[in-house]
């Protein structure tokens, strides 16, 4: 037998019902696939009063147009955003490669870009964790990563973030206020304890893609099982050819910080992709990612490897 | 906290009571004596627990049963009729696609998902769908050429 929280589990129909419920329920969570938070609960990374189960809500699992744009629903899983025909390849591209088979046909596009974040001091059983002291995430007062931080250094390693933000995507949150849209890459802030902007009680219930002709986008990732682990480091990237030269760039990295990152690189405007380019992307790319002993495989390959995927991606888009 | 649970295993309706916080796996294992579905892992890891919720692959491990509300779930034990294994379930006995056996009730169901939804898959495509099913003992060569043997 699995020991998981005394919880009481709703199951809403309707997104009215479940902002109602959370906000009426102090301490519940949202539950959607269960494979990132079932399985934190289960290593006591969680004590929740009540889940509020999104997966009966009919309106949020459909994948529609409207207008010019593509809107998500955020239970859509993973494996049916992969393989919808109107989805665009890089997020196609980053969807299958999230975990293995049998995670996307649960994982859900909400619970993909909500995920919690990671760290080889936090991912344990209560037992490791207590022979550790535990850490700034949990129960402890000290991040075991960085010694004398007063913020967690937890990394976010969602694979679909950074494809939906070089895709220039929204979130649609709704909560007991109302909606909001805001860009994906506002949906996180920097810090690993508390990476989600998302207000107490709002959900995610849509993705909005808008059309982007004349771009092309990619997704990479490293990862220690191909199969099926979340990235040491992963990298997407859009880009906008002007004749010779760069029109349009974007790139978004994740598994190096606390949250997914876009990368500015508004210098590459208006040159071509060349070796000094690649260069200059090479050196925004070693300050923006602040990559540490967060997971078993060691910084330095992880700093390293980032570069080298995002110079080999831009290869392919500028091709 | 409990509550009535409505569902289909292995093509029998039930209605079950049970705790709200109780994963789809201990209900299958502990509260209906299915101990085919086996756990491998400490939660998301290994697929050794996979089983099928509306012919799709499922985790048991990071499910819980009351999300099971009017689906339908097919664990191992659902497989054989009148007594005689699947062709799949023979494929993997005759082809030595199991040897200590843990992983193969989480495989068999990977792939029976996999056969359902494409009868006559390809190398890669079998390899892509049992990706996220771990065995020890086999190295994996004779499991595929079990799934084959099944789909030929
Ligand atoms: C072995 C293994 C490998 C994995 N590999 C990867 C990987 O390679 N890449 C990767 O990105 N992930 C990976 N994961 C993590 C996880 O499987 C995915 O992130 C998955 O997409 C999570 O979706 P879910 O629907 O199961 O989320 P859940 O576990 O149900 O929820 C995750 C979190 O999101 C919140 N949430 C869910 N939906 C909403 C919503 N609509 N609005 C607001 N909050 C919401 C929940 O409250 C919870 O905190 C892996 C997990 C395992 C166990
Ligand atoms: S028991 Fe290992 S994945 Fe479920
Ligand atoms: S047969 Fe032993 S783990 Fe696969």
């Amino acid at each position: 037998m699995n020991l998981l929280p005394d919880v009481r589990v709703h199951r809403p129909a309707t997104l009215e019902e479940a902002v109602r419920l959370k906000a009426a329920s102090e301490g519940a969570r949202f539950l959607a696939g269960g494979t990132d938070l079932l399985v934190n609960l289960r290593r006591g990374l969680g004590e929740p009063t009540a889940l509020i189960d999104l997966t009966a809500v009919a309106d949020l699992g459909a994948i529609r147009r409207e207008g010019e744009a593509l809107w998500v629903g955020a239970g859509v899983t993973l494996a049916d955003l992969a393989r919808h025909p109107d989805v665009p390849p890089a997020l196609a591209e980053a969807a299958l490669a999230v975990a293995g088979p049998t995670h996307r046909a649960a994982a859900t596009l909400g619970g993909n870009l909500c995920q919690d974040t990671r760290c080889v001091f936090y991912n344990q059983s209560q037992w490791w964790r207590e022979s550790n002291s535990f850490c700034l995430k949990k129960e402890g007062d000290k991040c075991q990563v960085v010694a004398k931080s007063d913020r967690c250094y937890a990394t976010y390693h969602g694979d679909i973030a950074p494809a939906l933000m070089v895709l220039d995507a929204e979130a649609l949150l709704v909560g007991p206020d109302g909606a909001r849209r805001v860009k994906v890459a506002e949906l996180y802030r920097e810090t690993g304890a508390s990476h989600l902007t998302l207000a107490e009680g709002e959900v995610l219930a849509v993705v909005v893609l808008p059309p982007l002709p004349g771009w092309r986008a990619a997704y990479r990732k490293v990862r220690i099982r191909d199969a099926i682990d979340f990235p040491l480091a992963g990298v997407a990237g859009a880009l906008k050819r002007n004749g010779d030269v760069i029109g349009g760039f974007r790139m978004a990295i994740t598994g190096t910080n606390s949250a997914p990152l876009a990368v500015d690189a508004a210098e590459l405007i208006g040159r071509p992709w060349d070796a000094d380019a690649a260069a200059v992307l090479a050196q925004l790319l070693r300050k923006k990612a602040s990559v540490l002993r967060t997971t078993i495989v060691g910084p330095a390959y992880r700093r390293r490897v980032i570069q080298g995927m995002a110079r080999k991606l831009v290869d392919e888009l500028w091709a | 906290m409990k509550s009535i649970l409505t569902l289909t295993v292995n093509g029998r309706r039930r209605e079950d009571l049970v705790p709200d916080n109780l994963l789809l796996l201990d209900y299958l294992r502990e509260q209906l004596g299915l101990t085919g579905t086996k756990q491998g892992c400490d939660g998301g890891e290994c697929g050794a627990c996979t089983v099928l919720v509306d012919d799709q692959p499922r985790l048991a491990c990071s499910t819980l049963a009351v999300q099971m509300q009017g689906r339908r779930v097919e664990t191992i034990e659902g497989l054989a009729k009148g007594g005689r294994m699947s062709r799949l379930q023979q494929a993997f006995h005759e082809k030595l696609g199991t040897q200590c056996g843990f992983c193969t009730p989480g495989m068999i169901m990977a792939a029976e998902a996999l056969l359902r939804r494409n009868p006559h898959p390809s190398r890669e495509e079998i390899k892509a769908a049992l990706a996220g099913n771990l065995c020890r003992c086999t190295g994996y060569v004779k499991i595929i050429e079990s799934v084959e043997a099944a789909s030929g």
